[in-house]
């Protein structure tokens, strides 16, 4: 049973197990507006919550991609490099970044659920 | 997620900018706006930057560029207002015949570029004691009082602040606007002409150029009709609105210059590239501000050239990055970069120093601190799709 948490930073995290799965979310493409480049984290990274796990450009302007929470890369969507407007067409899906096993799953209390994410897109709107 | 470079989505509300007379009409059609050169400007409107560039070199796009400077130049004591004028731009402007349209600069004393401006003396109609200038917009105000000041006596400023300009740019953009003035000899005419246009009654200025590499009209026009003439293009199944954000990607594969980054008062038009633009009677003569500096440039080259820069790989390079040598020496700077939707990857242009500016050079860019490989090419980076008759 995975659940999926939210970054004030505009990233999610759907979580199974140790495992978490990223990427950015829909209001974020909103913003960013047509993906033209995306560059992930390495296998094996080590990233800190907080820490910078990539880069999304779009047309307009280039933005960092975060870790919502500490832990090792053990995956990353490579469809991405070669198709980087999948982030505009399904952010929240087949658009995943990269995964990673979490260090402190504790982290992930610093996150916000779905709920509470819609009103802090709606607040910053 | 966070911005890390400049960004064109800011959505601040500054209660003090100004609005073109289509404001209204760009809320209509559901525009993102954002301030530019103290306007509210719309940057994309609902289709997106990728698909109104690749509309616009496809069919035809329009665009409000109403918030640059018109300007009648009017000669005071009978004399033709190109003699003052070329006091302050390299241009050949006196032997411009009525009708015909040319790109300059305003230079000062070190050889720097002040503005960017496209002159045309008008045709007959029109009055020919007059010359019709286009400055851009965060520069109107200090060039209108630059000019006034300069040539009080000879020639006087008015500005045309009652007048709205529209671009139509496009293969389909002859055809659309010809429609729509309902004459279809607007087809044929002259890249770099004017012609007039008649549309609810009123005169319209019609130019055949624009900033975009596409053939296509920039159209002045009073204010009370911009709308209703601005709805009448856009009836037309191939004219779609286009914002800020396509007209940059859209002047950078054409490899046009954007002033206040690739052109600024740091840079002479040698090193810009722009000598194409100076008149040949000019660099004989001079006469104009920083003219040593610039014939001496043109005589023994610049020390430093504008060139189009191709990253090697997918990442964007943007304003502000450094460029460097194989071997790792900083060689110059990139003054405007993104993605290229035509072109079909990342396109920048920058200076390099002259020893550098050979395309096909290698060059490396230092993108978020790391070397990414790059090559000196020429531009434009889309080939230009003028009307040549």
């Amino acid at each position: 049973m995975s659940k999926t948490y939210y970054s004030e930073d505009h990233e999610w995290i759907e979580v199974e197990g140790d495992i978490g799965t990223i990427g950015v979310t829909n209001f974020a493409q909103e913003q960013l507006g047509d993906v033209v480049f995306v560059e992930l984290p390495e296998v094996g990274d080590s990233l800190d919550q907080g820490g910078e796990a990539g880069v999304v450009e779009s047309v307009k302007a280039a933005s960092e991609v975060y870790a919502p929470v500490s832990g090792e890369v053990t995956e990353v969507n490579d469809d991405l490099a070669d198709n980087p407007g999948m982030v505009n067409d399904e952010p929240e899906d087949g658009a995943w970044f990269f995964k990673l096993k979490l260090s402190d799953p504790a982290e992930l209390d610093d996150l916000m659920d779905a709920a509470a994410y819609k009103k802090f897109c709606k607040d910053q709107a | 997620m966070a911005e890390s470079s400049s960004d064109t989505t800011g959505m601040s509300a500054d209660g003090d900018l100004s609005r073109t007379p289509l404001h209204a009409l760009h809320l209509e059609l559901g525009a993102k706006m954002v301030p530019f050169a103290g306007y509210d400007m719309p940057v994309q409107y609902p289709m997106g930057v990728l698909k109104e560039h690749q509309h616009c070199r496809a069919a035809a796009g329009l665009f409000d560029v109403s918030h640059m400077g018109q300007a009648w130049l009017v000669a005071e004591a009978g004399e033709d207002p190109a003699a003052p004028l070329e006091m302050l731009v390299p241009a050949e402007i006196q032997a411009l015949k009525p009708g015909r349209q040319r790109y300059t600069q305003f230079t000062n004393g070190a050889g720097g570029i002040l503005d960017d401006l496209m002159v045309t003396r008008p045709v007959g109609e029109l009055g020919a004691d007059r010359l019709y200038l286009v400055v851009n917009a965060a520069c109107k105000e200090a060039d209108f009082a630059y000019m006034s000041e300069k040539l009080a006596g000879r020639a006087r400023l008015e500005r045309l602040d009652d007048r709205a300009l529209i671009a139509v740019q496009g293969p389909e953009a002859a055809a659309a606007v010809a429609h729509v003035f309902d004459d279809r000899d607007l087809t044929t005419a002259p890249f770099m002409s004017q012609s007039l246009g008649r549309f609810a009654g009123e005169v319209c200025w019609l130019s055949r150029s624009g900033y975009t590499g596409e053939d296509g009209f920039e159209i002045s026009m009073p204010t009370a009709i911009a709308e209703e003439l601005t709805r009448a293009l856009l009836a037309v199944e191939a004219v779609a609105p286009i914002g800020l954000g396509a007209r940059d990607s859209l002047r950078l594969e054409a490899g046009l210059c954007l002033y206040g980054h690739d052109i600024d008062t740091g840079t002479t038009p040698v090193e810009a590239g722009l000598v194409w633009s100076i008149g040949k009677r000019r660099r004989g003569e001079g006469g104009f501000p920083g003219a040593e500096t610039i014939q001496a440039q043109i005589a023994d080259g610049a020390p430093r050239r504008r060139v189009g820069i191709r990253p090697d790989g997918r990442a964007p390079a943007r304003e502000g990055v450094e460029i460097s040598s194989e071997s790792g020496e900083g060689i110059g700077t990139i003054t405007s970069g993104g993605f290229g939707p035509s072109f079909g990857g990342p396109v920048a242009m920058g200076y390099v120093r002259a020893d550098h500016a050979e395309p096909g050079t290698a060059v490396r860019l230092t993108v978020r601190g790391k070397a990414q490989p790059a090559t000196v090419v020429a531009l434009p980076f889309v080939p230009a799709n003028f009307y040549r008759g």
